[in-house]
């Protein structure tokens, strides 16, 4: 499966991003060939919608999972639709938690905040 | 001929002035373009209220012709689509009503529908026509009930106009300054209350509006504002004592020129202040 | 870090006046003017500093090149905000113009492009003690919001984890710039003024918050100027279940102070004095665990 997690530097000793809309990159780790890619975030340049159009693009990318620290109700929709599971990072670092995914440790996310240009939530 | 006035600051005045010169003035009109909270309305009472429904336009998708090209989610400026699972998504609190989807769909399978954003009330207070738009809460953006305002009224020549703007210097306050003939700033003796003063003073030099300051909760001694329009050159239209009768009346939305006759004084005069500045201004400067 | 937001509902009820008085009171280290439309909390708060100064970009604007513009119209004819006007051949009024595109996409000869426009500017005040984060937007125009979620960013970007407490002055209104600033704070203040107008506003952006699911309380300033409308307010909030923390009353001597560029509790009156209280108040409020759950 793949999982991808926003990421501050195209390092995989990157830290995770506080963003995910504006995220500069994506890391996508593969668990079956145990390889990763690095996605450039185009949505981190837009105006508004940045969470919507970067969810677009991970779901283009076939990816299954997403780790992050905090996600917007518009991004959250649309990976809902994709039907992609969020769970929420705990550390800094990227690898960790891709590694803690791995081993069950991480958390569903389960806050979903009511995104910048969009009223709250229900 | 219509008259706008405005403030930067919040609670300078703008209400205050714009329906008290509105009360004393033959045959008038109020427009209360200060969608978000409009306050004209507690003042006037008005009776006989139309109201109407504004909207705007958003896509709405037909699945079945939709062929997944995703040429619209490519184009949105705003990100308001996306296409996921074959179905595509449209995210109407971000959509800006641009119409561009809709053009652009070779299938045709993007049509339009409205979402109601607020309404227009229209009624009446004696000799005034008063006019108030509400913006519903939730909603982001009060231009288009704004522009609907000002759009439907096109100025009768006997008829006196006031539209009492929002605070602020941003596009709502531009949009309801673009089509009158003369801006009044109104303007409270403080240290926050000059530093705005100065910012809606650029914006009516920057749309070449003939403007003038009308100084609110005035008190003795130095007088920040005042010194802000000598240093300046702009034209004082009038002065209005910082006083408790009248913080009070205004307090309880009563029209002090109706309530008392000292401000029916006070304000007649700004008016007839105000039309001379006018009528001098727009001859020398014409808007059109 | 909890981030106390202060919003009014009506302008001039003294948000600014309020927010820099809890500024003072809680020591807190970072502090955000999200009233980028008319931004004050700078005239009282950061007098000797130069901030580090960033441009914003708002919405792209439409450019049409006259050499190659063969005034077909269409592009005026597709514009749904008025921005292109025709008296000395096509042009686009930057003002009316909201980025959309649809100009660029209909031209037939490629004579319309979209340029970066800049909509005003993000000032971060920072040095050892304090970070205070605030904005200009440039007049007429709009992303209003956009800036306020900036300035927000620029706030926390200064964060530590020994940061506890971040004040946020708001703006007057309950449109896009105030829709954004509520956005994931924990707890909002509404300053009510004790007017018909005034009890109006509040009721709006009361609602406009309760969307939200964040903490709201409510303290009235001002309160001698009208108290029948004083305790009307006090009413609203007992039979709404919404806490009420305070009043202050209507001082000539702390607006005084804040015509000095002072607070009003840096000078000793009776609003500094009244206005203590209410922070306190305020404060138990916003610590107070509520039942689990942060939106």
């Amino acid at each position: 499966m793949k999982i991808t997690i926003p990421v501050d530097e195209k390092s995989l000793n990157s830290n995770v991003c506080v963003s995910f809309g504006r995220t500069p990159y994506f890391l996508i780790y593969d668990t079956d060939t145990k390889k990763s890619v690095f996605l450039d975030n185009s949505a981190a340049a837009s105006t508004g919608g940045a969470g919507i159009k970067a969810a677009q693009m991970i779901a283009d990318n076939q990816v299954n999972i997403l780790l992050t620290p905090r996600l917007g109700e518009n991004a959250a929709d649309v990976l809902k639709s994709a039907e992609i599971e969020i769970y929420k990072t705990t550390t800094a670092s990227a690898k960790d938690n891709i590694d803690d995914f791995i081993a069950g440790k991480l958390p569903l996310l389960k806050e979903i905040h009511a995104g910048f240009h969009g009223h709250g939530g229900k | 001929m219509r008259i706008a006035v405005l403030s930067g600051k919040g609670g300078t005045g703008k209400t205050l002035v714009s329906v008290n010169l509105t009360a004393v003035a033959k045959s008038s009109t109020y427009i209360d373009c200060d969608v978000e909270e409009p306050n004209g309305y507690l003042f006037f009472k008005p009776k006989n209220i139309q109201e109407e429904e504004v909207y705007i336009q958003i896509p709405k998708v037909d699945e079945n012709l939709c062929s997944g090209c995703r040429k619209c989610v490519n184009f949105c400026k705003f990100n308001a689509l996306a296409y996921i699972k074959d179905k595509l998504i449209i995210f109407e609190d971000i959509c800006h009503s641009c119409g561009g989807c809709i053009l652009l769909c070779s299938e045709k399978a993007l049509a339009e529908k409205v979402r109601v954003i607020g309404r227009i009330q229209k009624g009446s207070s004696e000799q005034v026509t008063v006019y108030t738009g509400i913006l519903n809460t939730g909603e982001t953006s009060g231009t288009p009930i704004i522009k609907k305002l000002l759009d439907e009224n096109k100025p009768e020549i006997k008829n006196t106009t006031f539209i009492d703007c929002p605070p602020g210097s941003a596009c709502i306050v531009m949009e309801s300054i673009k089509d009158a003939d003369y801006c009044i700033l109104v303007a409270e003796p403080t240290l926050f209350g000059v530093y705005n003063l100065n910012m809606v003073y650029d914006l009516v030099r920057l749309f070449n509006k003939p403007h003038g300051v009308v100084l609110n909760k005035c008190l003795d001694g130095e007088n920040p504002a005042e010194s802000f329009c000598v240093e300046n050159n702009v034209p004082i239209l009038g002065r209005i004592p910082f006083d408790n009768d009248l913080g009070s009346l205004n307090s309880n939305a009563k029209i002090a020129a109706r309530e008392s006759e000292r401000y029916k004084v006070l304000f007649s005069s700004l008016l007839e202040t105000v039309m001379k500045e006018v009528r001098h201004e727009t001859t020398i400067n014409p808007q059109r | 870090m909890k981030q106390l937001l202060i919003l009014s509902g009506k302008g001039g009820t003294g948000k600014t006046t309020i927010a820099s008085a809890f500024i003072k009171l809680s020591g807190a280290k970072i502090y955000a003017d999200c009233d980028i439309d008319a931004p004050n909390l700078h005239l009282i708060m950061a007098q000797n500093i130069e901030p580090k100064r960033t441009d914003y970009f708002g919405m792209p604007k439409a450019e049409i090149d006259i050499d190659k513009c063969i005034e077909c119209g269409l592009c005026k004819e597709n514009c749904r905000f008025d921005a292109i006007s025709n008296k000395n051949g096509f042009m686009v009024d930057p003002y009316a113009c909201e980025g959309c595109g649809v100009c660029e996409a209909f031209c037939p000869v490629n004579a319309v492009s979209m340029k970066p426009a800049i909509a005003g500017e993000l000032m971060l005040y920072a040095d050892d003690n304090n970070v205070f984060s605030t904005a200009q937007l440039k007049m007429g125009s709009g992303t209003s919001g956009k800036l306020v979620t900036e300035v927000k960013k620029q706030m926390r970007t200064m964060e530590s984890p020994d940061t506890k407490l971040a004040i946020i002055d708001g703006s007057p209104g309950i449109g896009c710039p105030v829709i954004a600033s509520l956005s994931g704070v924990d707890m909002v203040l509404i300053v009510a003024e004790p007017s018909i107008s005034g009890i109006s506003d509040m009721e709006r952006i009361i609602k406009t918050a309760e969307t939200f699911n964040t903490k709201i309380g409510v303290c009235i300033n001002k309160y001698a100027t009208n108290p029948a409308n004083t305790e009307k307010i006090e009413e609203y909030c007992k039979e709404k279940g919404l806490p009420f923390t305070g009043r202050i009353p209507f001082d000539p001597e702390a607006v005084a102070a804040i015509n000095n560029g002072q607070t009003i509790v840096d000078v000793d009156c009776p609003a500094g004095a009244a206005a203590k209280e209410v922070f306190s108040s305020t404060m138990k409020l916003l610590i107070k665990e509520s039942d689990g759950a942060d939106a």
